[in-house]
């Protein structure tokens, strides 16, 4: 059982959390054309990175996305982001 | 003939204890355990062996004991597969062995072994293939079973669970883990000792004096000094598993036949000080009860004094050995010590052992006590993913490279010297950077010998033999992994706790490599059998997915309501006494032709508000909601990104910054977190609020031809309220939303007030409603009748493809510009197949029953093939006839046809209809 610390309640146990999506993915603009492939790799393609990675975990009782980077492998968890941007 | 000793030991002998063995009646001592009271009077049958059922005694004294498996049966209660080794006795039980019939002395299967030369490994792979092995497999599997559960017991049989936390774990009470939690309690850590037995000291007992201090008395010293620095102490206790982020789960006994408790324990630091077994030595009929590892020997001595027999052969060259011949000879047992690099060894004897044959010397014994040298438990090493190093001297696989937060010591750590492990733990303890010490002894190899004669058991508990290793090695499977699952080699419930190493270092010599070449399987949690209910706990039913529950309920049950779970929320399926079919039939006719009124208060609340509300509902949303005025309500669908209906339902809006989107009602928890989702994704969560509001309100639905004259005794003005529009106003001073949507056809209002209203409004409206000849109806007779105008449910008659359009909703497809969640998914080359499933009615022919639900559309070839599948399917009471709705692929262009719906075996006819049934033209909606 993993502890992801949520960047707004803290430390909590895994099973609090979603998963949401790998980060750094774009939504393609689509009031433009859009080739299959380019929506079909927005769609399904996952890196699914071995080692360190970058996603985007829920933490369901607060809702709240977050960025979160983690080993993979060894499970350690690295650090947690707010999305939201910094107040101007 | 007793083996007990008249002094000594750790039992309690003014405390006897009376159980039964195969119903054999038999005496022990508190502080015994079955296994242990069963030796010293003299037993050496314990079980029967899984495969062959061959004869087995005991080999270990603990967790590391393969054969003697009971069926312990206490009050009535029979609890299966219980390790004789470690269930302490307790008055009154009544032990079976496992897998013998009818004792494990006489058992009626021992004739299999007689056929042993046909069930070597893989004989089922290879015998039972043909015609079918779904033929043989209900006879293999009765005989393959080990013990039966008491089911009724169950339901009290319940673990606790708890969460606890601390600086430093200590794992295993031995002389190591005392000084290593002593030394860390008293550096100021916040420090946990865990020990599987009732009773501290591990080994010391084995021992007669630590530190020149007598063992008890040492024991007691370190215990009271962890306690008064602040540690704590948990006996009876098994860290049975370590799990990420430094997670330990510990398992609790209480009295036997109750669950263990469940402890996750998080640790800063882990000191592993689970200690070492014996490894068995190979050789000729090494399976025979009476041969019994070197360690279990000195333990049975120690702690439950009893000796192991009387005429013994000592089979071992490690250090301990030395000193249990010591021992035993002072005890009256007479040793003989052999050394095992003597070739043949060989057992001789049947269910008593006679001699030990070694080389051309025949040594009479009754007892053999072996040891291939010592073997680190490095299991919970191994599942926080250290690494492990093989040691040449110690002949033995060590603990390596350390995962993150712990540290080996004491004989887990391939110290076996009590002086130095007490060193070693004492630093550790403190946390100071230390050396593991070099052995003191080089053990001499004796590992399988591939090639050589008789049956040489490997794993005792699934009846694995150096043949079968051979076998596997020659059929190719070289490779640990493999070999461990095709000959079952490690995979008994004490998951090759004495058969791997031997196992692997036979497919070593087979293959003429070394050792740390050939590597271990992997180690997996639990490292002792737990029961499954431990883990669940009382997180089951109820507790784990409670119900939701209406403000309405006790108003349900005085009106008679049969109350279910229909997605999630415990309703009224129907009214009164009657079945279930006619009370819904009858309901759904009142409907039609007077009114009806519904709790609908699961229905979907959420409110999304802010500046860019408007933006987001229409983006989120399929159909264009920008254009939607104050007051005013529309449905439409949520898509997933990949185009597939999400949820439908309606959506108001309250004014310009303000929308109520009415969800489906079992639907409502994953729409709030797609919503969320997308509002954090792309938009400023700043001005976007989402606010779920489902349980503030309870909603009523009236519907039907006399609605409206129910809403104006409850002087509510419905003048000049359209269709689909909202209104706020108010009733009896507390505020009530009032929509005016339809999910019969009928003209219908949704009448939303605070929950803690909800009790009055109905009585108000049923009194009004009695007059009229109308009543409540429930959610059976409410999907009849939405059936009736082919309105769907999301997830009844939609799948995971179903896209808008196939539902018949085109527009926002083609014309809507703005983007829109699932837009650029709508326009694949999979969204214009011409193949789609689209929802349909079917019609069947007069006189014809309602076809099933799930029932196939299929093609009228030789080899059908499914088009589609019936999605929902009644009686209308209205039209006097079955309707029923299906996805059928390419349905809008079979209109008018003919198809064939298949279901277990039948075939049936209907007609392609238009999803709605009932008043196609829409008068009801405004009667």
């Amino acid at each position: 059982m993993q502890i992801f610390t949520c960047p707004f309640c803290g430390p909590r146990d895994e099973r609090e959390f979603h998963f949401a999506a790998e980060a750094g993915k774009t939504r393609p603009d689509t009031t433009r054309q859009i080739d299959p492939e380019t929506w079909a790799t927005y769609l399904h393609a996952q890196r699914n990175d071995k080692g360190r990675t970058r996603e985007v975990w829920m933490h369901l009782p607060c809702s709240e996305l977050f960025l979160m980077e983690r080993d993979s492998v060894t499970m350690e968890v690295f650090s947690t982001h707010p999305l939201r941007k910094e107040p101007q | 003939m007793t083996l007990r000793l008249p002094t000594g030991g750790l039992i309690d002998r003014s405390k006897p204890i009376h159980f039964t063995f195969d119903g054999k009646l038999c005496q022990g001592y508190h502080g015994d355990t079955i296994a242990s009271a069963l030796l010293a009077s003299g037993t050496r049958i314990l079980g029967r062996s899984f495969k062959y059922h061959r004869p087995r005694g005991l080999w270990g004294a603990w967790v590391d004991e393969p054969n003697a498996i009971m069926n312990v049966t206490l009050d009535g209660h029979v609890f299966p597969n219980c390790l004789a080794t470690t269930t302490y006795l307790q008055d009154g039980m009544a032990a079976r062995a496992v897998n013998a019939w009818p004792s494990a002395r006489f058992d009626l299967k021992g004739g299999l072994d007689l056929f042993h030369r046909w069930f070597a490994a893989g004989f089922y792979y290879k015998t039972f293939m043909w015609p079918d092995w779904h033929l043989f497999e209900p006879l293999i599997r009765r005989m393959a079973g080990l013990g039966a559960v008491s089911p009724e017991h169950l339901d009290t049989y319940t673990s606790d669970q708890t969460h606890d936390r601390c600086d430093t774990i200590v794992i295993g009470g031995g002389p190591a883990g005392l000084a290593a939690a002593e030394a860390a309690a008293q550096a100021g850590q916040n420090t946990l000792l865990v020990e599987d037995h009732a009773d501290l000291g591990g080994s010391a007992h084995q021992l007669p004096t630590i530190e020149d201090t007598p063992t008890a008395d040492w024991i007691a010293a370190r215990q009271s000094a962890i306690q008064s620095a602040g540690g704590r102490i948990l006996t009876h206790t098994t860290a049975f598993g370590i799990y990420d982020h430094g997670l330990v789960g510990l398992a609790q006994s209480g009295p036997f036949g109750t669950a263990p408790r469940l402890i996750r324990l998080r640790a800063t630091r882990i000191i592993l000080a689970t200690g070492a077994i014996d490894r068995p030595l190979t050789f000729a009929n090494n399976d025979r009860p009476g041969i019994m590892a070197v360690d279990a020997a000195a333990e049975y001595l120690a702690r439950y004094a009893t000796l192991p027999g009387r005429q013994i052969a000592l089979l071992a060259n490690t250090p301990q050995a030395d000193t249990l011949a010591a021992q035993l000879t002072q005890a009256g047992a007479q040793v003989t010590h052999v050394d095992p690099a003597q070739s043949p060894l060989s057992a001789r004897g049947g269910k008593h052992l006679t001699a030990l044959q070694a080389g051309d010397r025949t040594h009479p014994a009754d007892t053999i006590l072996a040891s291939g040298g010592l073997t680190p438990l490095v299991h919970l090493w191994r599942h926080a993913g250290g690494k492990l190093d093989w040691c040449d001297q110690r002949n033995a696989f060590l603990p390596g490279t350390p995962p993150g937060n712990m540290t080996a010591t004491g004989a887990a750590n391939g110290t076996f010297d009590t002086d130095e492990a007490l060193e070693h733990a004492r630093a550790t303890g403190k946390n100071t950077p230390t050396q593991r010490p070099d052995p003191k002894h080089h053990i001499t190899p004796h590992w399988p010998a591939p090639g050589s004669k008789g049956r040489q058991w490997i794993d005792f508990q699934h009846d694995v033999t150096l043949k079968d290793v051979e076998l596997a090695a020659r059929e190719n499977y070289t490779s640990v992994e493999h070999l461990k699952r095709y000959t079952t080699l490690g995979m008994a419930s004490d998951q090759g706790k004495t058969s791997n190493m031997p196992g692997l270092a036979a497919m070593a010599a087979i293959q003429g490599r070394p050792i740390p070449e050939i590597g271990t399987t992997t180690f997996r949690p639990p490292f002792v059998p737990v029961p499954i209910e431990m883990y669940h706990g009382a997180h089951t039913k109820q507790l784990w997915n409670p119900l939701k529950r209406l403000p309405l309920e006790p108003q349900h049950r005085a009106a008679g309501a049969a109350l279910g779970d229909y997605g999630g929320w415990l309703r009224a399926g129907w009214y009164g006494k009657g079945s279930p079919e006619t009370q819904a039939q009858s309901e759904a006719r009142m409907a039609r032709q007077t009114a009806a009124i519904f709790d609908a208060s699961p229905l979907g609340k959420i409110e999304v508000m802010g500046p860019d509300a408007e933006a987001f509902v229409n983006f989120v949303y399929y159909n264009t909601i920008s254009t939607l005025k104050p007051g005013r309500i529309r449905y439409g669908f949520m898509l997933t990104e990949g185009g597939a209906v999400f949820d439908d339902g309606v959506i108001a809006r309250l004014d310009a910054n303000r929308f109520v989107i009415s969800c489906s009602s079992s639907h409502v928890d994953s729409v709030r977190t797609h919503l969320e989702a997308w509002r954090q994704d792309g938009n400023d969560p700043d001005r976007i609020f989402i606010h779920d509001t489902t349980q503030h309100w309870a909603t009523l639905t009236v519907t039907g031809p006399r609605a409206r004259a129910i809403l104006d005794t409850l002087d509510l003005d419905t003048d000049d309220f359209p269709h689909m529009s909202l209104r706020e106003t108010s009733w009896q001073d507390t505020p009530l939303r009032l929509a005016r949507v339809s999910f019969t056809g009928d003209t219908s209002f949704e009448l939303s007030i605070r929950a803690s209203q909800a009790p009055a409004l109905w009585s108000a409206l049923l009194d009004a409603a009695k007059p009229l000849d109308a009543g409540p109806i429930g959610v059976e007779a409410l999907s009849i009748l939405r059936a009736e105008k082919g309105f769907l449910m999301i997830g009844k008659d939609t799948d995971g493809e179903t896209m808008p359009h196939d539902l018949g909703f085109t527009d926002p497809r083609l014309k809507k510009s703005p983007p829109f969640v699932g837009d650029r998914s709508l326009h694949t080359d999979k969204a214009n197949a011409p193949d789609r499933k689209q929802l349909v009615g079917l019609t069947v022919p007069a006189g014809a029953p309602p076809l099933p639900t799930g029932a196939h559309v299929v093609t009228d070839d030789e080899t059908p093939r499914s088009l589609g599948y019936v999605t929902s399917s009644y009686l209308s009471p209205t039209l006097g006839r079955p309707i029923a709705l299906a996805l059928l692929e390419n349905g809008t262009n079979r209109m008018g046809d003919t198809i064939t719906a298949w279901h277990l075996g039948e075939t049936r006819q209907a007609t392609v209809s238009p999803p709605c049934a009932l008043d196609p033209e829409g008068a009801r909606l405004d009667a």
